[in-house]
């Protein structure tokens, strides 16, 4: 059984079909990337399989339970005990040390527990800024926080929705190195993004299109690093291709990563 | 965790909070304060009602007319009535109703010191033995028993004997001159000066605290108006005033002879009034209840109006702290939506809210109770001339009434922070 299926699932606003019946698998420590312009429902589909939303119509079976048909309450337990989420915008709590961050997810989960949450800060690389408020930390720090926070109740599936977009490639690189080692260790990952280097180190990437799946790419020498090199990178057209923004591409991209701290 | 995320709140939003606990302290102020004197004030008056002996007075007609016209107070218009007429009131058809009475005559008197004082003569516990063999004391003693003896006790004027130039002393004047039970005053009258003993010092919680009391015929000296009264309280048990009884308290003429037969041998109020003017050359005899009971109309009219207050005021509260308490929580939607994002159950959150607003409710709600007491207080003092005591069942009311306010207050931010939904203000930022 799959860890993730979605069946033939709809999202509907009116008489936009932010979903239009997408279908598919995500086995049990799988890496998946979600690329597709914006519009495309990549945050919809997102927010379905973390249990924020639910579909118009179809089935998503998160560990042959099927969610969309609980009720908010149940969602919320499913969502705090099955998954991490990790956002372009980080949401860290901004009264709340690095550390008391991690704990705040302990404490919804079960029990705060601080040895825990240090560890979890140290596995990031954060373990000496765990007294620092969000406000003292860099972009790329605080992303890693609010992954230290996604990992610590040991998820089923996280879930990051651009978790580079708001950082430089540096600090990409570290996330992405981050999500190898969740990957190693048997995370499930789903990533959505729209940078092809940060796709293309997935295992699998999927594209959508106008809320439809067009296309699934498989990463046949898949490594789980980033590639720098732009002669290797002969996928890295084909799913630029993909994504159907070859030239915006890279002024949107250089302009996000002006932004590493908010 | 719970409490680190509430001080991080009220840190960090201290000037909503601020706003939040003010609003409570206005509410709460206005509200015990209004509690306060409504609960007090609404005992003295009732207590006062029920032990207020006399419900006839009696005055010279002349001066009747003028303080109906000029509201002046009786005793200085010049007319009086005659002591002698007093023990007629016994007489009349039902004098066996008449429980209690005493003549009133009110002089001014000027202290040492230049004051000028008023001086009521009157009976304290006056002897009379009636023609019918009844026997009777009437006075003050009984007609006053609202009195609160402060120092020494109540004239005897049947033991202190003409010449013992005894008085009563109100607790104001007492303080303002050092006077106790024992204590001597000089006073200058009119026609003559006299030093009093001062038998007691009472406390009436009105404007006769500032008066001396003493034997009928001590006054009539001070101001050489020897036999002569300028008022006389009359206490008579009477059947409730009907129909009958109103139109002939108008005008007795009116009714037919049965009709005035049996209102005239019942005891209504205006049928004692009437058979009362019968008998005392010149006056006019009118119930006081009536007065009494506009009074009582007035005070209850009162506090409606406190009440109204009360209410609105705490609405206004309510409103003001839903406002500040939906943008507090607005202010905090990606917050709020992060924790439910990563597990906290709407209970945990509306917990949270709620009780960094009822931490604010109380500190507002101690704030408004402090200005309340004291804003009660000059209510009391401005308005009723008396210190209003705080009643204990104030403290449990005002804290219902807190908790009520800022629970209502709170359910427009609590709703919005149920519907609130973690996909819609986490993915706000693109
Ligand atoms: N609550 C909503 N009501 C109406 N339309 C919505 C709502 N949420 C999303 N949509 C629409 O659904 C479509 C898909 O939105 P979605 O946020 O999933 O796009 P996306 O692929 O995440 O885009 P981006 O790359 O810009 O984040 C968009 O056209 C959006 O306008
Ligand atoms: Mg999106």
């Amino acid at each position: 059984m799959s860890l993730l299926e979605l069946k033939n699932v709809y999202k509907i606003y009116g008489e936009l079909h932010a979903l239009d019946n997408v279908s598919l698998k995500v086995e049990k420590g799988e890496w998946v990337s979600i690329m597709g312009p914006s519009g495309s429902g990549k945050s919809t589909m997102m927010n379905i399989i973390g249990c924020m939303d639910k579909p118009t119509k179809g089935e998503v079976l998160l560990d042959g339970v099927d969610i969309s048909r609980e009720s908010a309450r149940n969602l919320t337990t499913i969502r705090r005990d099955k998954i991490g989420l990790i956002f372009q915008q980080f949401h860290l709590v901004n009264y709340l040390t690095a550390l008391e961050n991690v704990m705040l997810a302990q404490y919804y989960h079960s029990m705060p527990d601080e040895k825990e949450a240090l560890e979890a800060l140290d596995r990031v690389g954060l373990a000496d800024r765990a007294g620092h408020l969000p406000s003292q930390l860099s972009g790329g720090e605080q992303q890693r926080v609010c992954v230290a926070r996604a990992l610590i109740n040991y998820p089923e599936i996280i879930l990051a929705d651009e978790p580079t977009g708001n950082l430089d490639e540096a600090n990409e690189e570290i996330v992405v190195d981050l999500f190898h080692k969740l990957h190693n260790e048997g995370t499930t990952l789903i990533v959505v993004t729209h940078d092809p280097e940060v796709a293309e180190v997935a295992q699998r990437t999927l594209v959508l299109r106008s809320g439809r799946l067009a296309k699934e790419i498989v990463n046949e020498n898949f490594t789980g690093k980033i590639h720098f090199d732009e002669s290797e990178g002969f996928r890295k057209e084909e799913v630029k291709a993909a994504n159907g923004i070859q030239q915006p591409e890279a002024p949107q991209k250089s302009g996000k990563k002006k932004g590493g701290k908010k | 965790m719970f409490w680190r995320m509430i001080r991080g709140t009220l840190v960090r939003q201290w000037k909503k909070m601020l706003m939040i606990a003010f609003t409570i302290a206005l509410g709460a102020s206005l509200a015990s304060a209004m509690l306060s004197v409504m609960l007090d004030v609404g005992d003295k008056v009732n207590q006062e009602l029920k032990t207020y002996g006399a419900n006839i007075t009696v005055v010279p007609k002349s001066a009747s007319v003028l303080s109906d016209l000029y509201e002046v107070e009786g005793g200085q218009t010049g007319a009086y009535l005659q002591e002698d007429e007093l023990g007629k009131i016994k007489t009349i058809f039902w004098a066996f109703n008449i429980v209690d009475y005493a003549p009133f005559l009110d002089v001014n008197v000027t202290a040492d010191d230049g004051t000028q004082i008023r001086c009521v003569g009157s009976w304290f516990n006056h002897h009379m033995e009636l023609p019918t063999g009844e026997q009777l004391d009437a006075g003050i003693t009984s007609l006053r028993s609202w009195w609160e003896i402060k120092s020494g006790a109540w004239l005897d004027e049947q033991t202190a004997g003409d010449s013992a130039q005894l008085c009563m002393v109100g607790s104001a004047l007492a303080e303002k001159y050092g006077l106790t039970a024992g204590s001597t005053i000089h006073l200058t009258g009119e026609m003559s000066d006299q030093t009093l003993t001062v038998a007691g010092v009472f406390d009436a919680g009105g404007e006769e605290d500032d008066q001396i009391f003493a034997p009928l015929n001590t006054v009539q000296a001070f101001a050489g108006l020897d036999g002569k009264i300028d008022s006389i309280e009359v206490s008579a048990l009477t059947t409730p005033d009907n129909e009958l009884a109103e139109r002939a308290a108008k005008d007795p003429g009116s009714l037919t002879v049965s009709q005035y037969e049996t209102w005239y041998c019942t005891c209504y109020v205006s049928s004692i009034c009437y058979q009362i003017q019968e008998v005392i050359t010149d006056s006019v005899a009118s119930a006081v209840r009536q007065v009494a009971d506009s009074e009582g109309a007035i005070l209850d009219k009162t506090k409606l109006l406190m009440a109204l207050i009360t209410i609105l005021s705490l609405i206004g509260a309510a409103l003001g702290i839903c406002n500040l308490v939906t943008a507090s929580v607005m202010e905090r939607s990606s917050e709020i939506g992060l924790m439910k994002a990563i597990g906290a159950q709407n209970g945990i959150i509306s917990g949270l809210v709620l009780t960094e607003i009822f931490i604010t409710a109380i500190f507002g709600g101690l704030l408004g109770f402090a200005a309340g007491f004291g804003f009660a207080q000059i209510i009391g003092h401005t308005v009723f001339g008396s210190a209003i005591t705080m009643k204990p069942m104030v403290i449990p009311i005002v804290a219902i009434l807190v908790v009520l306010v800022t629970l209502a207050g709170s359910i427009p931010a609590i709703r919005m922070l149920l519907h609130l939904r973690p996909a819609e203000v986490l993915h706000g930022g693109h």
